[in-house]
């Protein structure tokens, strides 16, 4: 579904990619998994190409992907996005912000003057369903909690009816307990409908849990790639080289539970 | 230092200078204000002489003419009806330029600089100069007025516009722009609905700032209540001025409230 081929982007002198070859398979849920900084969100935004790629192919379902106006935006309604601070329109109701994911399928006229045709409304609607959040439709988003606008951006992107959908740390701003269930819809969703998701995460343990594949990003390069029962300790340490000995999972018998005490550490690096 | 029982206080300066910094500064202060108030002929001799004088001419103006009320409610009608249409005529052409003066939507530097130019040059122009300029187009009457409140309305509209654009949260940008809605649809449903309450807050600002603006179009030609007030004022009818004034104040006053009013209702926010 996605091919890309020497990808790597620079900002100035710094090189956030270095040569990233990566294949993703249609309706396949992959986990990007790196330390805050290592080139992720970089890599998922060449993908869509709100970041231009200095150099490197990407091919999306057996398109070469350019930069032109017209085939960028036939990209992006092919190629939906979640955002880590959810990128809703606050002062938008629930039902609008998910008819957004429909603009680019719409005509633009009438959008602008907010009418939408019938069946755009009900392939909002049956996507609220599905992230469980039908009743909120008319309400401002502003008044929904975290997770629940991570459904709404969710919502969103299945509005797109996108072949693959690009989560950028979806999870990183909600507690344990709402990102499970965040990553339990999205999930579910990609399964149903066969949509490839890249997911960007910075912990191990939802990695483990949701990834089919990972592939491990470190300073800009793939260093690994592979099923959640290969995620070993020297994986790990290869994908976040800064961990201390008597952080591994190595050390302790409940290897379930001190990859969350990693995690800790690195989520409040992140905040 | 000790005066008595008291002390004074004052932080010692930085550098080893100590005073002598301040003490120019002090000496330079005084030079200009001397040298403004030289040019300005700033005198207060000259104003306690004036001093019966501006007595006499408020005790001509004792007590205001009620009669002159009658004739003053067209006019007064009229300078609303100017505020409206030049506040109206201002959005207009501040609202397309707006965008394109906006740092995080145009779509080039030089675009950017030129648009601030504009702005920049129409608010710089007073509105009696325009209003003159106008009359002179256009002959006597109170639509030079509604015009020349437009274009210097129009720099100020622009200005508040661009810079409201430019406080707005990128991420709902972004994330319109990765469904594939075009740049219109992304200021209709991702800007608009960001800025609007800050807009509406400025056009009635400038609505207020218009009608009072418009009291005194009049003294050139231009239509509403100042002409009244200046052609009273020619024909030494002092108790009219004072009605004039009068009826200014209040209206000026009632649009202040109004609009106070408004803008908070909005602030609390509906739909």
């Amino acid at each position: 579904m996605i091919k890309i081929r020497g990808l790597t982007k620079r900002y100035g002198e710094f090189e956030a990619l270095k040569g990233v070859d990566l294949d993703v398979a249609p309706g396949e849920f992959l986990v990007v998994l790196g330390p805050s900084g290592a080139g992720k969100s970089t890599l998922l935004r060449c993908i869509n190409r709100l970041a231009e790629p200095t150099r490197g192919d990407i091919h999306i379902d057996g398109q070469l992907a350019t930069s032109d106006a017209a085939s960028l935006r036939k990209l992006r309604r092919q190629v939906a996005m979640i955002f880590q601070h959810y990128n809703v329109v606050p002062r938008l109701s629930v039902q609008k912000n998910v008819l957004t994911g429909r603009l680019g399928a719409v005509p633009s006229l009438l959008s602008w003057l907010q009418i939408f045709p019938r069946k755009d409304i009900e392939i909002a609607r049956e996507c609220l369903r599905r992230v469980e959040l039908e009743e909120k439709a008319e309400l401002r988003t502003d008044t929904l909690s975290g997770g629940q606008k991570q459904r709404v951006g969710i919502a969103r992107a299945l509005a797109q009816q996108p072949k693959i959908i690009l989560a950028d740390e979806p999870v990183a701003s909600l507690d344990p307990k709402t990102s499970r269930t965040v990553l339990q819809y999205l999930k579910q969703a990609s399964r149903e409908l066969g949509i490839s998701v890249v997911c960007n995460l910075h912990q191990i343990e939802y990695a483990r849990e949701f990834g089919e594949r990972i592939v491990g990003v470190s300073a800009g390069r793939v260093v690994f790639e592979g099923g959640p029962a290969e995620l070993t300790d020297d994986v790990l340490h290869r994908i976040y080289p800064g961990l201390e000995q008597g952080e591994t999972p190595a050390s302790s018998p409940a290897p379930r539970d001190v990859p969350a005490a990693v995690v800790h550490n690195f989520s409040l690096e992140d905040a | 230092m000790n005066i008595g029982s008291y002390s004074l206080l004052v932080a010692k300066p930085a550098g080893n200078l100590g005073w002598w910094p301040r003490a120019a500064t002090g000496v330079i202060i005084v030079a200009v204000l001397w040298w403004a108030a030289q040019g300005s002929q700033v005198s207060f001799g000259e104003l306690a002489k004036g001093l019966p004088w501006i007595g006499d001419f408020l005790a001509r103006m004792f007590p205001p003419n009620w009669a002159f009320l009658n004739k003053l409610v067209v006019p007064a009608i009229e300078t609303v009806q100017i505020a409206i249409w030049g506040t109206l005529f201002a959005f207009i052409l501040a609202l397309p330029v707006c965008f394109l003066a906006a740092r995080n939507l145009t779509p080039n530097m030089v675009v950017f600089h030129a648009m601030r130019q504009v702005f920049n040059v129409t608010r710089g122009i007073n509105e009696i100069i325009l209003a003159l300029i106008f009359v002179a187009a256009v002959g006597l009457g109170p639509f030079p007025g509604v015009l020349a409140l437009a274009v210097h309305g129009a720099g100020m509209l622009g200005k508040f516009f661009s810079e409201s654009i430019e406080e707005i949260d990128q991420g709902p940008i972004e994330a319109l722009r990765s469904t594939g809605a075009g740049p219109i649809q992304i200021i209709v449903f991702g800007v608009l609905p960001q800025v609007i309450t800050a807009w509406i807050a400025v056009l009635l600002y400038r609505f207020e700032t218009n009608l009072r603006q418009a009291t005194v179009l009049g003294m050139v030609g231009a239509g509403g209540i100042g002409f009244e007030l200046v052609g009273s004022m020619k024909l030494f009818q002092y108790q009219d001025t004072a009605t004039c004034i009068l009826v200014i104040i209040v209206m000026v006053m009632a649009a202040d409230y109004i609009s106070t009013k408004l803008r908070a209702a909005i602030q609390k926010g509906a739909r």
